[in-house]
């Protein structure tokens, strides 16, 4: 078994509260002096990113988890991943579907910006990406994985839009293939919201907004190779495949 | 004064979780966040607030509130209403926003 960095929570320029930094040749340049792996790209409500950065990723030997950092309606931040082209975009069309048109204002949340290989604006968002869906954490989920994909609440321990902060606790019929801790969380503080749940596999990631901040912290996936049912197997334990954090 | 008084004067609609319209009402509790509603409602409040998921229903089972109050509309999602009928915790529903409903309720209990 081969061990491998892993940073699932990655915004890119696109996120309005991503830096302009944040190019995806930027993104993967920093990812290899930090000697990543594995990178999840997950910007808000929008995987239009992922592509690209995939593709930039091969050639520097880093394995890409194409998905979106998704806003539920309440409010609970969730990490989504998929395998293939088809299923991304099938769940790109989703999310444009369920995004209220709330218009971006540049001035107070930033730009929203699709750019190519070489830095050049090809596109602009133009309704605000940090709303909330029309859809329930339930209905999100189960969009998720009728698309085979990996469903994942975000930074649990923060005290907003986290599935604890809105929720209060993890409710029982969602199916989830991990929880996520945010840099700085201890352990202990996040074990009684579990309940009877410790048996959850959890990843620790940078949630990187600036170009520094990606890295910073990470899992490490126990794989035979990377692939996407690899890391899915990691994440269930299964087959001697493991996700351990620092 | 009582959930059904409540229900009365403010012409709330009745979703379910009847049993417990005859809950006192020792106050009100406003909030949105259900993390923030388990750490400081107290027993006996009625809880106003636009979250229809099922936890909610936990919460109020859990923290003994009297009611629930769904604000501008919002129906309970299936499972919330399922919920509320087994723990008998009314779920009512008004038009008005959070901050008219919680006025109106404040004035009335102040009397």
């Amino acid at each position: 078994m081969n061990k491998y960095r892993a940073d699932l929570h990655i915004h890119t320029v696109l996120s309005p509260c991503g830096d302009l930094e944040m190019s995806p040749a930027n993104i993967i340049e920093n990812a290899r002096e930090k000697g990543l792996d594995i990178i999840g790209i997950t910007d808000h409500n929008t995987t239009r990113h992922c592509k690209l950065i995939r593709k930039l990723a091969e050639p520097a030997g880093i394995f890409v988890l194409m998905g979106a950092e998704v806003t539920t309606r309440e409010e609970v931040h969730c990490l989504t991943f998929f395998e293939n082209d088809d299923q991304l975009s099938e769940f790109q069309d989703y999310l444009e579907k369920h995004l209220p048109p709330i218009p971006n204002n540049t001035e107070k949340f930033g730009y929203q910006v699709v750019v190519d290989e070489d830095e050049q604006i090809i596109d602009e968002i133009e309704f605000l990406l940090i709303s909330a869906l029309d859809q329930s954490i339930k209905q999100v989920e189960e969009k998720v994985h009728s698309l085979g994909g990996i469903f994942i609440p975000a930074h649990i321990d923060r005290s907003s839009y986290s599935i604890i902060s809105q929720l209060g606790f993890i409710p029982t019929d969602i199916l989830i293939d991990g929880i996520e801790i945010s840099a700085n969380c201890k352990l202990s503080s996040i074990l009684p919201f579990l309940g009877g749940q410790t048996e959850r596999t959890i990843i620790r990631d940078s949630d990187a907004h600036f170009i520094e901040n990606i890295g910073t912290s990470f899992s490490i996936f126990e794989l035979e190779h990377r692939t996407f049912s690899e890391v899915k197997l990691a994440l269930q334990r299964k087959q001697g495949r493991k996700v351990t954090i620092a | 004064m009582q959930v059904k008084d409540i229900i009365t004067t403010l012409n709330l609609t009745v979703f379910g979780g009847i049993q417990g319209l005859a809950h006192e009402v020792t106050g009100g509790y406003t909030s949105d966040l259900l993390s923030d509603v388990m750490g400081h409602a107290e027993n006996g409040k009625i809880w106003i607030t636009l979250q229809t998921h099922k936890n909610v229903i936990a919460i109020a089972a859990l923290k003994d509130l009297a009611a629930v109050i769904l604000i501008k509309g919002l129906e309970p999602d299936a499972d919330m209403l399922a919920q509320a009928k087994e723990e008998g915790i009314p779920v009512l529903g008004t038009n008005d926003q959070a901050f008219e409903t919680t006025g109106k309720i404040f004035n009335l209990l102040s009397h």
